[in-house]
């Protein structure tokens, strides 16, 4: 047998084992949340939880929080990434440096940091009513997924050239605000869906800070009904699962559509 | 009074001086090529005049208006970059209507703007594709129409044609010619390649180590160069080097024979070393090898029809097309010379003995009495 072959057989083993890996373990969830009736398999699971009010509400919640994160992040990582780009490039590691800090830092630590700062007593109390409790978690969850957007909207900058593109749109006499509107957003677009569809991810199923916040999100409701209940935890796994991956494939659908605009 | 002044313009990045006092007028209407190699200053001066670099010192005015500290998008200037930087979101017309759109130009006037433009590249049937379907000399041509839709006071080229292929950077550059005199617009076109300083420009600025060397026409350029670094950087030269033999007759000795030098000053005594420059084309192809006629008839170092001739050894020969580019020995110096392809003549031979003639105003002198 010739190297080349050995190599391919080697990467169909790896492939398969890493598969069995991930995917063994969702099916005998799955199978499990198919098991709510005894002696036979039925969606009884996903009945019950798709029904219960506070999956809803708790569901929409994330989901707005989600949509509130990843404007705020889009309005901070897009400018900071581009004038980083443009101007300061040598300030460039030490803003991937800040971004990632999010990564190696444990969320409570984070939360913990957040309500001393802005508890009831203190300059900003952002913790003293619901409304503003939730823009202290929105602004959690903008810290929590600024490695994701940061880096997406980053690497789809260096990918257009952002500074021949920004100086050939001055010279034709368009102020900088233009510039970033009419060329550098548009062409930097499926980045920043890339970037918003991690950030939707990431909250969707987040649990510490909302649960520390204690506000009605999805991740602290995931936790309660896996305390409480047997089979619904896996029918929501599942759920959550497939919320995660249906982004997974936004983002591959529209970044291989700009593909194969481009090949056309 | 110039239409572009540029004057003792000095840009430093941090300890590093890359344009140390640099002065140019150019007219209305001119075409201007700034040569030089890489790291010269000639692209920072342009961005200068861009607005994209601000000068450390100097002052930069266009049409008698200083505009040295005005942001780019205040210059009225079009600039045609090397990578296109044609806009990928929108297609070739709105690329070219981009600077129009900006100036806020009512919309008929927009259309039939646009539509000028891309008649006169020639493109108007790419109006409605996107940069990435059309090809580099394609996307180049769209750059040009729109750094030139606008009506700007001065056009900027920044090596726009050394990212395209050699057939299409020769078409490029006459209809980017053509297109200069048809409009009368001020040009300055920057370029690390002398073929296309040379062929394009009305006046040639060649750059080193952030100064000008020399400003001229090309003929001025190439045939008289005013510093060794114009005439070792302009076209290929031959650097032989000798002794001096009498430097009132301006007679040099390479290897066993003398030849007269024309150009250039020499002085010194007899026995030290210069060196001398001889462009390829000056350089002709004798047949046959006379040894008495070598030597020079009277010892003047010229033969009779007043030709410097010196005898060597074919080394190379290098089939170019239309030209055979021969590489000589003569003793320890190579000499290159340019003969024109025949296809009906024997080629030369590796190893041949002959003998090459040139003329005491080919001569130029590099270093005598060093």
């Amino acid at each position: 047998m010739n190297p080349a072959s050995q190599s391919r057989i080697g990467a169909w083993i790896a492939f398969v084992v890493g598969s069995l890996y991930f995917i063994v373990p969702l099916i005998g969830t799955f199978e499990f949340s198919l098991r709510l009736k005894r002696d036979e398999y039925s969606f009884e699971a996903y009945r019950v939880v798709l029904t219960d009010p506070k999956f809803l509400s708790s569901f929409g919640y994330s989901t707005l929080m989600a949509l509130i994160t990843i404007v705020i992040g889009i309005v901070l990582v897009v400018p900071t990434a581009y004038w980083i780009q443009l101007r300061l490039p040598k300030l460039r590691p030490l803003v991937e440096f800040i971004t990632l800090l999010p990564l190696v830092m444990p969320a409570i630590i984070i939360v913990f940091g957040y309500l001393r700062l802005y508890n009831s007593s203190s300059w900003i109390p952002l913790t003293a009513n619901e409304r503003s409790t939730d823009l202290l978690l929105a602004f959690s969850y903008v810290t929590l997924a600024l490695p994701y957007m940061y880096r997406a909207v980053e690497t789809g900058m260096r990918a257009v050239d952002v500074r021949t593109l920004t100086e050939a749109g001055e010279i034709l006499g368009a102020s900088m605000i233009t510039i970033l509107f009419k060329v550098i957003f548009p062409n930097v677009r499926v980045a920043i869906l890339s970037g918003a569809f991690l950030t939707f991810a990431t909250v969707i199923g987040e649990f510490t800070m909302a649960s520390l916040l204690n506000r009605p999100a999805f991740g602290p409701y995931l936790q309660l009904i896996g305390a409480n209940r047997a089979y619904e935890p896996s029918a929501l796994a599942i759920i959550a699962f497939l919320v995660t991956w249906a982004c997974m494939g936004l983002i591959n659908v529209v970044g291989g559509a700009k593909r194969q605009a481009k090949r056309a | 009074m110039a239409f572009l002044e540029i004057k003792d313009i000095r840009k430093q990045f941090q300890q590093n001086v890359v344009v140390k006092g640099f002065d140019l007028g150019i007219e209305k209407g001119e075409f201007i090529s700034l040569l030089g190699p890489s790291g010269c200053g000639k692209t920072t001066v342009l961005r200068m005049v861009a607005g994209f670099e601000s000068p450390t010192a100097g002052q930069i005015r266009i049409d008698g208006k200083d505009v040295t500290v005005l942001r780019p998008n205040q210059r009225n200037v079009g600039m045609v970059f090397q990578a296109y930087a044609l806009f990928p979101n929108m297609t070739v017309a709105d690329n070219v209507a981009f600077g129009l759109k900006v100036a806020k130009r009512p919309a008929a006037e927009i259309a039939s703007r646009v539509d000028e433009m891309l008649n006169m590249i020639k493109l108007p049937h790419l109006a409605g594709r996107f940069p990435y379907q059309c090809s580099g000399g394609q996307q180049q041509r769209v750059a040009l129409a729109r750094a030139l839709a606008h009506k700007p006071k001065v056009l900027l080229l920044d090596e726009p044609l050394s990212a395209l292929d050699a057939k299409i950077r020769v078409s490029l550059r006459e209809d980017i010619r053509a297109l200069q005199r048809e409009l009368g617009i001020t040009t300055i076109f920057v370029t690390h390649d002398q073929e296309e300083a040379l062929s394009m420009s009305d006046r040639v600025v060649v750059m080193n180590e952030g100064r000008a060397e020399q400003v001229g026409t090309p003929f001025e350029i190439y045939n008289q160069p005013a510093t060794k670094f114009v005439a070792s950087f302009v076209g290929t030269l031959s650097i032989l080097k000798g002794k001096l033999v009498d430097a009132a007759a301006r007679k040099i000795r390479i290897g066993d024979h003398e030849i007269v030098a024309g150009r250039g000053t020499l002085s010194g005594r007899p026995g030290e070393d210069c060196a001398i420059a001889l462009r390829p084309e000056a350089a002709v192809l004798e047949n046959g090898v006379d040894h008495h006629a070598l030597n020079g008839a009277n010892g003047s170092g010229l033969n009779g029809q007043g030709r410097n001739r010196i005898g060597g050894t074919i080394e190379e020969v290098h089939f170019l097309g239309s030209v055979v580019r021969i590489k000589v020995k003569v003793q320890d110096n190579a000499l290159s010379l340019d003969t024109f392809n025949n296809p009906s003549a024997v080629p030369p031979q590796r190893g041949a003995p002959v003998t090459v003639s040139f003329t005491p105003a080919d001569v130029l002198v590099l270093e005598a009495g060093a």
